[in-house]
């Protein structure tokens, strides 16, 4: 059993590595911020970072597939203004609101899947057109910016626990344990990654492929909408802004290329998506405490996604017949 | 119909596309649809102004059309046409030279943007989705850093203005002249030369075209340059007939250019498709832009009409082979 | 030894009267096999004598049009490879099944991992695991590698600890070891021998004349899509196995070879070649007007070759030489440039000849489009005559040109693969098994055609999975085994025993 470490790191090479970039940024951020290390930074920097990491989980869900869902950032917006109709109220209409809001988002990722699976197109198309439809909902809800959230819930979840811990983190540490860890190591998990990784070879092998794409699909639907919920926990408000909705979309697919999940599919894990999130994050807001002009953080945040994306293009060299390039 | 199809060849249209007929069809449905509402729907100024609007998308959906021919897909276009537009209007406050340059100038920074999707995707493998929604990432940083965050102050040429709005001929927009040119350069392009040939043959199979000896890396960064520089000539248009740049000015066109090329039956896998097609749902979408305008229907309803289409006719005719 | 034991006892599997065809082509006609426990048994027989589609209907990868096959004296039918494995019927294909970015242990455990809570049990998966590794004599690899990172010959043994552990009654191993280092062949032989003392029955495909002889029990030859021959293995000498394997009918005529071969300058030289682990040490050469078969059981390095000289592969060794000048080609565009003018005939006509939905016209044009353009521009008269020209030519039997190819008949749609490189009057011809799953008739139009081709000068390699061709159209065949060129045969050599015997790498001397 000596030596299994190392089996484990390079099976967790792409999430200890998003890890080690996540850290290294904080780092730097927080020795530089100038209120230093204390609980508060900590707090808005993790409340900025939860919101893209729920994103990129759902995004890494499917990209581990070797899909790719273009919706995932209206989905988020559309729970948001989901979210400021029903989340209000007493205990109890609160709680059926929650649920419901993460019905929806389940029921957007299910029908993601059902189109790109059963239906059998392309998923970036049929995403960006499923994408049209989720914002023209959110844009029904919520023409206009407005309503409201129950403020008990939304200050409990986006405060502290015990005044140290953010309770937004432990939220998504929640959603890593009861979402991601039992997919990932159930058998629809598994043929999840085959999916990815070889489908000719899991199909051969008598393994539920597509069931697994739909699952994943639909997981991201509801991760994706927990996202919405506590973007309305943040804001008290709903918004159907279609530029943050595709910057969400956009970012999601960065944290995840950071994270250490390949675009090619089959590998990398949702934690290492919560990572990439988080350090695409912090690179955002680097320039911020570099007393840089903010102006500048649109354009440093698509450098960062234009150069991880390339960073792929390495494997080339290894390629011996020019044949393969055709794959 | 016929009339156009002689117009551009028949050898090129041997076989009625179903999805044309069927694009062309539900163009005549919306119109007479429309008509119960207001008989100007059939009136020829309504018709014209219709292709006028159209224009704007026929020229960025004809990028877009190339593109998606290679089973490739452009998700650069808002920003390439947000730059063209406001590239073209930066350098218009240059003094003499830089009015002459502006419409050049706006086009070769598409150009630009779409050279750096062409690399990533011939060159350096990396999925068109992924290279082109980075690029666009970055060309709307640039902007964003370039006009510090607020809508340019910079205007439009007047000679920006006069194509997008003046008319040479008598009655007939120019609009509508740049888009049947190119239109017809097009149709040239893709049915006459060598590189429409190699398009055509690269969607399809790749594979093949490489081991025919053709440099398949090159035509696909061509058609990326070429997809990038309508997209900016669409912006410098819209600058034009909006005489100034805006910040989101490109995002309206990027869901309506994939929607014309597909509702036209371009497969968005690549290979099969005409530019017949691609002008039908090029008019397809303006004629249903107007009359859910006319209908007061609310920008939150269009959105979901546009995303149901497109899904319907991919299950239509876009659908992946079944494993099996 | 266990002869006399085992035939007292019933056969564990008997297949009967097993006849499938594909489209217009015989694969198996009324072929017979029995198999018992306790034994390894060999199956022999030349590319396409039907040995892999017995095989994949044994497997449950396809069904049989016709026959029977009984499994413990009761009749059975497989629906797919699941069925197969409930039934303890497990196949090692030659194409790997494992999942590259999952671990050993996942894909030792793919099919029905271990389960607690609905969750996979990763430690008893691990014992299983390992248990399986151990059963197949690798208990060094470790079950928590991602399978990618091992080496093939390490994952060919993960293949076969994989099917250990889905306990087969029958594995059926083809071609398994031809990935594997002589160490392991060592290795995976005594696991073998081991499951036979188990009392489990192994099917063994291999072309290695020494694996069988060290260890099967009984071999069984094919010929034709029918089982020719069946005998206690070590009863009769390799050269008598040859002559099993072939005899097969002539269905074809040839045209006739020139008597002497022609003394021209070579067109095309190789000197030293290689690539990856692939090609080995490559040299030969080929003249004018002469035409060049490549000979050796698929996969032996005859596609990469091909593929080498045409500019396709990177990071090969040694020199290839043109007209007596070295040339460095790094693209198929190079290749058929004017000063080259090589043309490659590729293997899958669907996939590397042809865009199947475009016209048979814009096909056959497409290699040569620098020829009737100028200035990117295509000469629609000049295009025209040079497509009519080929059509003639070739006799291409096509209802319009308009049509897309993919409608054509598989012999016209590989006469239109042909032609679309003779519309460029190469000087080098490399084509790759360009008879493949066509019909006879073709067959012939293109032996004419490439003794004609040759007769006009052209120089051409020739690559066949088909004995018969090789014999009846090239003036001199090289060999290929294991990357290597094995041997040449020049004119009245050309024997289909020779063929046959350089291929298995045995010596194939002897009288005819």
């Amino acid at each position: 059993m000596t030596g299994d470490w190392r089996y484990r790191l390079a099976r967790n090479r792409g999430t200890l590595l998003a890890f080690g970039i996540f850290l290294a940024m904080f780092t730097i951020y927080v020795l530089n911020h100038p209120a230093g290390f204390t609980a508060n930074v900590v707090q808005t920097a993790t409340n900025k970072g939860v919101l893209l990491a729920f994103v990129a989980m759902a995004q890494a869900l499917v990209v581990i597939t070797a899909g790719i869902d273009l919706s995932v950032g209206m989905i988020f917006i559309l729970t948001n203004c989901l979210a400021s109709w029903i989340v209000v109220g007493t205990p109890l209409q609160t709680a059926l609101g929650v649920a419901g809001v993460l019905a929806a988002g389940l029921a957007c990722g299910a029908l993601n899947g059902a189109i790109v699976i059963y239906g059998r197109l392309q998923p970036i198309v049929a995403t960006i057109a499923t994408g049209a439809i989720y914002f023209g909902i959110a844009l029904w809800l919520r023409p206009y910016p407005g309503g409201s959230v129950n403020e008990g819930l939304a200050d409990a979840l986006t405060g502290k626990l015990f005044g140290i811990v953010p309770a937004s983190l432990a939220v998504l540490a929640g959603a890593v344990l009861i979402v991601w860890a039992p997919f990932s190591r159930s058998v629809l998990g598994r043929a999840a990654y085959a999916a990815g990784s070889a489908e000719p070879a899991g199909y051969m092998s008598g393994i539920p492929i597509r069931p697994a794409k739909f699952m994943a699909y639909a997981l991201g639907g509801l991760l994706a909408s927990i996202g919405g919920l506590f973007l309305t926990f943040f804001t008290y408000t709903g918004e159907a802004a279609f530029a943050s909705g595709n910057a969400y979309t956009l970012f999601s697919i960065a944290a995840v290329v950071l994270g250490g999940v390949s675009l090619y599919g089959g590998t990398g894990s949702g934690v290492g998506a919560i990572f990439g999130a988080l350090a695409f994050r912090t690179i955002g807001d680097l320039l911020f405490v570099f007393d840089l002009d903010p102006l500048w953080q649109p354009l440093f945040q698509g450098v960062v996604l234009l150069v991880a994306v390339s960073l792929g293009a390495f494997g080339l060299l290894r390629v011996r017949s020019r044949l393969e390039w055709f794959r | 119909m016929s009339e156009t199809a002689n117009l551009v060849g028949t050898r090129w249209l041997r076989r009625v596309d179903p999805a044309v007929a069927t694009a062309f069809a539900c163009i005549i449905l919306l119109l007479a649809f429309g008509s119960l509402y207001s008989t100007n729907f059939l009136s020829p100024e309504y018709l014209l102004q219709q292709l006028k609007v159209a224009s704007f998308l026929g020229v960025i959906a004809t990028g877009m059309m190339l593109v998606i021919l290679l089973g490739q897909i452009d998700l650069s276009v808002p920003w390439a046409v947000a730059v063209g537009g406001m590239m073209a209007c930066a350098a218009a406050a240059y003094g003499t030279v830089g009015v002459y340059l502006a419409i050049p100038f706006g086009v070769a920074c598409g150009a630009a943007i779409g050279l750096v999707n062409g690399i990533g995707v011939a060159y350096l493998r990396i999925p068109s989705m992924i290279i082109t929604l980075a690029t666009n990432a970055v060309a709307q940083g640039l902007m964003v850093v370039y006009t510090g965050g607020f809508s340019p102050r910079d205007s439009a040429t007047a000679a920006m203005r006069f194509l997008a709005t003046g008319s040479l001929l008598p009655g007939i927009p120019n609009a509508v002249v740049i888009w049947a040119l190119i239109g017809f350069a097009a149709v040239f392009l893709l049915t006459r030369t060598t590189f429409g040939r190699s398009v055509y043959a690269i969607g399809n199979r790749e594979r093949a075209a490489y081991l025919s000896g053709i440099d398949t890396r090159r035509i696909v960064m061509v058609a990326f340059i070429l997809s990038g520089a309508l997209s900016a000539f669409g912006g410098v248009l819209l600058a034009g007939y909006a005489s100034k740049a805006a910040q989101a000015m490109g995002d309206a066109y990027l869901l309506p250019a994939i929607a014309a090329v597909v509702l036209g039956g371009t497969s968005i896998l690549g290979g099969r498709g005409s530019y017949l097609g691609t002008i039908a749902g090029v008019i397809l979408i303006t004629v249903l832009q107007s009359i859910l305008s006319v209908m007061q229907m609310p920008e939150a309803g269009r959105q979901v009409i546009y995303g149901i289409l497109i899904v319907a006719m991919l299950l239509l005719y876009g659908r992946t082979p079944a494993l099996r | 030894m266990a002869a006399d034991m085992g035939d007292a006892r019933p056969p564990l599997l008997r297949m009967e009267g097993i006849s499938k065809r594909f489209g217009g082509v015989r694969a198996l006609e009324e072929a017979e096999l029995t198999v018992r426990a306790g034994r390894i048994h060999a199956v022999l027989g030349e590319n396409g004598a039907g040995k892999s589609t017995l095989i994949k209907i044994l497997a449950g990868v396809i069904s049989p049009d016709e026959g029977r096959m009984l499994l413990d004296g009761g009749e059975v039918s497989f629906a797919s490879p699941a069925e197969a494995n409930r039934a303890g019927i497990v196949c090692i294909f030659q194409e790997l099944s494992l999942i590259p970015d999952l671990s050993v242990a996942d894909n030792i455990a793919l099919f029905d991992p271990p389960r607690r809570f609905g969750l996979i049990d990763r430690r008893a998966q691990r014992r299983i695991a390992e248990e399986a590794l151990a059963r197949a004599g690798a208990p060094d690899i470790h079950p928590m590698a991602l399978v990618k990172d091992l080496p093939l010959s390490r994952r060919q043994m993960v293949e076969i600890a994989k099917s250990l552990a889905r306990q087969p009654r029958i594995l059926i191993l083809d071609e398994a070891t031809s990935a594997l280092t002589a160490a392991d062949v060592a290795k995976v032989f005594s696991v073998l021998k081991r499951l036979r003392s188990e009392g489990l029955a192994l099917l063994y495909i291999s072309h290695r004349m020494h694996e069988i002889a060290e260890l099967a029990d009984e071999c069984t030859v094919f010929r034709n899509g029918r089982n020719v021959a069946s005998y206690p293995a070590g009863t009769k000498t390799d050269n008598e196995v040859v002559e099993l394997m072939i005899g097969r009918e002539y269905k074809h005529v040839f045209p006739p070879k020139p008597v002497s071969p022609p003394a021209a300058r070579p067109v095309l030289e190789c000197r030293n070649l290689s690539w990856s682990e692939r090609l080995r040490d490559i040299s030969f050469s080929v003249r004018q007007g002469e035409v060049v078969g490549l000979g050796g059981l698929d996969g032996q390095g005859q596609r990469e070759l091909l593929l080498a000289l045409f500019g396709v592969l990177r990071g090969c060794g040694g020199k290839v030489l043109v007209n007596g000048k070295p040339v460095a080609l790094s693209s198929p565009g190079q290749a058929k440039a004017d000063g080259i003018g090589m043309a490659l005939i590729p293997e899958d006509r669907k996939t590397e000849g042809l865009m199947l939905p475009m016209s048979v016209r814009e096909n056959l044009s497409f290699a040569s489009l620098d020829r009737v353009s100028r200035h990117g521009l295509i000469d629609r008269a000049a295009e025209d005559r040079q497509i009519e020209e080929m059509v003639r030519l070739l006799a291409i039997r096509a209802g319009s040109l308009d049509m897309p190819v993919g409608g054509l008949s598989g012999g016209n749609q590989q006469k239109v693969v042909i032609a679309k490189w003779l519309m460029r009057a190469p000087r080098i011809i490399l084509l790759n098994d360009p008879t493949r799953g066509i019909d006879v008739g073709t067959k012939q139009e293109i032996y004419q055609l490439l003794r004609r081709l040759a007769d006009a000068g052209a120089a051409i390699l020739f690559y066949s999975t088909d004995y018969d061709e090789l014999i009846g159209c090239c003036d001199r065949v090289l060999v290929l085994y294991d990357g290597m060129i094995k041997r040449e045969l020049v004119g009245k050599e050309i024997t289909e025993h020779a063929l046959i015997a350089t291929a298995l790498n045995i010596s194939g001397e002897q009288a005819a």
